[in-house]
């Protein structure tokens, strides 16, 4: 028991190392994916069958098959389409010899459906006498999604956005089956070499646990940071 | 030399297509999909039952457990509890002698286990609102009846509950056969995904087979939903 205990501290320096990697793929999937979920969100919300009907086909795939699928998808099925096409001569292609942005574009496209979705229920619940002062104004519909719906719709959708991304820190780790060496695949490798099931898992764990902590917390603060304005309702 | 193959044949039933294995990937994920989602269902009741009994000890460790549940990766789970599981069973039947020594704790089982321990923490909180969106009302008139708290559970919250739980369960079911391509990780399981990385890489056709995955769990997920559908038209029967 001591001994198994001296090996998981001996090893929390190299998950620790790869925690960067890790909160590289979230902030990075969870930018690009939240910004395209902006698009989906409005085209499922036109009333263009043109639109709203590939959207909402996105957002059923996206939700509706599990990210794992995706992930391979994309990592193995543009593994085999890109080498040999024009891609190979370009710059992109020193990027494209490694999972982590595979692991990106797969995490960003999944994000995109599930977050479009919450989008478009809170911009649908964005009170219509705002929508409708801001064209009294005389705004143009560009300026009113940029100045009113977006950020109201942001605000009222803000604590199911930040669970998203805490559901998508959990989900990199399934980057570490497309060998990106994220916290969970330093774990794997080190189960490797080591021959211990529990160790490495356990470290691992205790790592996430408190990087979902940490986040939570920074989230809450940009929830009450926003939304500061907004006074309490008054108890009675 | 034979010209390649079309997609379509690959997908075929025939001896050389690999349409038959995918329909037996599909019975193993649903399979594994309904079980864990049943062991999760038992883990949801108890934490639940848990979460608002009197004691402070029982609360405490239903909230430890949706607590650490919830803030791990599901995959690191997983491979935990799969792991773990097994060696608790052995572990466990040690102590009743040494006949026990050799035996083999069923895959399935443990892997059925891991995931129903998982789905059973975020069902503990579906069961846990639900039940408390009972008008108190009710129970208390159960209580006047004089009723037992088990035939309380059993005439009043369980079946009042279902309706505000429903959406959550839905969820969670939907949730439960996306989790379970997971377990084709673990590598003794033929479940759909497995069966399309075998494919995929046998014919070296990726996108093609992985996209076939793609559309079996899409298939599992609207026939899902249409059944969903009919629960809640049948559940909500006494409301307008």
């Amino acid at each position: 028991m001591d001994e198994s205990l001296t090996f998981l501290l001996s090893i929390f320096p190299r998950l620790l190392a790869a925690v960067p990697l890790t909160l590289a793929l979230t902030a990075i999937s969870g930018v690009i994916g939240n910004v395209l979920a902006v698009p989906v969100a409005l085209a499922r919300l036109s009333p263009n069958p043109l639109l709203w009907m590939p959207s909402a086909l996105y957002i059923l795939l996206m939700r509706g098959t599990p990210l794992l699928v995706q992930t391979y998808l994309i990592y193995y099925g543009l593994g085999e389409i890109l080498p040999g096409s024009f891609i190979q001569q370009t710059f992109l292609w020193d990027y494209l010899k490694d999972g982590f942005w595979y692991a990106v574009f797969a995490f960003s496209l999944n994000t995109a459906g599930y977050t479009g979705e919450i989008l478009r229920g809170a911009m649908s619940a964005v009170p219509r006498g705002e929508i409708e002062a801001a064209k009294a104004y005389g705004m143009s519909n560009g300026k009113i999604l940029w100045r009113v719906t977006l950020p109201r719709a942001i605000q009222i959708c803000l604590p199911a956005m930040s669970g998203e991304t805490i559901l998508l820190l959990k989900a990199t780790s399934l980057a570490s089956l497309i060998t990106v060496w994220d916290v969970m695949g330093t774990a794997r490798q080190i189960q490797k070499e080591s021959y211990r099931i529990y160790e490495p898992l356990i470290a691992a764990g205790i790592i996430y646990i408190v990087t979902v902590f940490i986040l939570t917390r920074l989230l809450n603060l940009l929830e009450r940071r926003i939304n500061q304005h907004r006074v309490a309702p008054q108890s009675a | 030399m034979d010209p390649s193959p079309s997609l379509f044949s690959l997908m075929s039933f025939g001896h050389d297509g690999w349409g038959a294995r995918f329909m037996d990937g599909l019975v193993v994920t649903v399979e594994v999909s309904l079980a864990a989602y049943a062991v999760s269902l038992v883990f949801g009741l108890l934490g639940a039952g848990a979460k608002l009994s009197p004691y402070k000890w029982l609360r405490s460790i239903a909230d430890v457990y949706t607590t650490l549940v919830r803030a791990l990766p599901e995959l690191l789970l997983l491979l935990l509890v799969y792991y773990s599981g097994a060696d608790a069973i052995k572990f466990l039947l040690s102590f009743l002698g040494d006949d026990y020594d050799d035996v083999e704790v069923d895959p399935f089982a443990a892997a059925v286990m891991a995931l129903g321990f998982i789905g059973g923490a975020y069902m503990t909180e579906v069961m846990r609102g639900a039940i408390q969106s009972i008008p108190v009302g009710q129970i208390e008139a159960a209580k006047a009846c004089g009723m037992s708290p088990l035939l309380r559970v059993r005439r009043i919250i369980l079946p009042q509950m279902l309706r505000f739980a429903l959406p959550g369960m839905s969820n969670l079911w939907l949730n439960a056969t996306k989790d379970s391509s997971l377990i084709s990780v673990l590598g003794s399981f033929q479940d759909i995904l497995f069966m399309g990385y075998r494919a995929a890489s046998t014919t070296k056709h990726y996108s093609f087979f992985y996209s076939m995955t793609a559309v079996s769990f899409l298939v599992i997920t609207l026939v899902s939903m249409a059944g969903i559908r009919l629960l809640e038209a049948r559940v909500n029967r006494g409301y307008k």
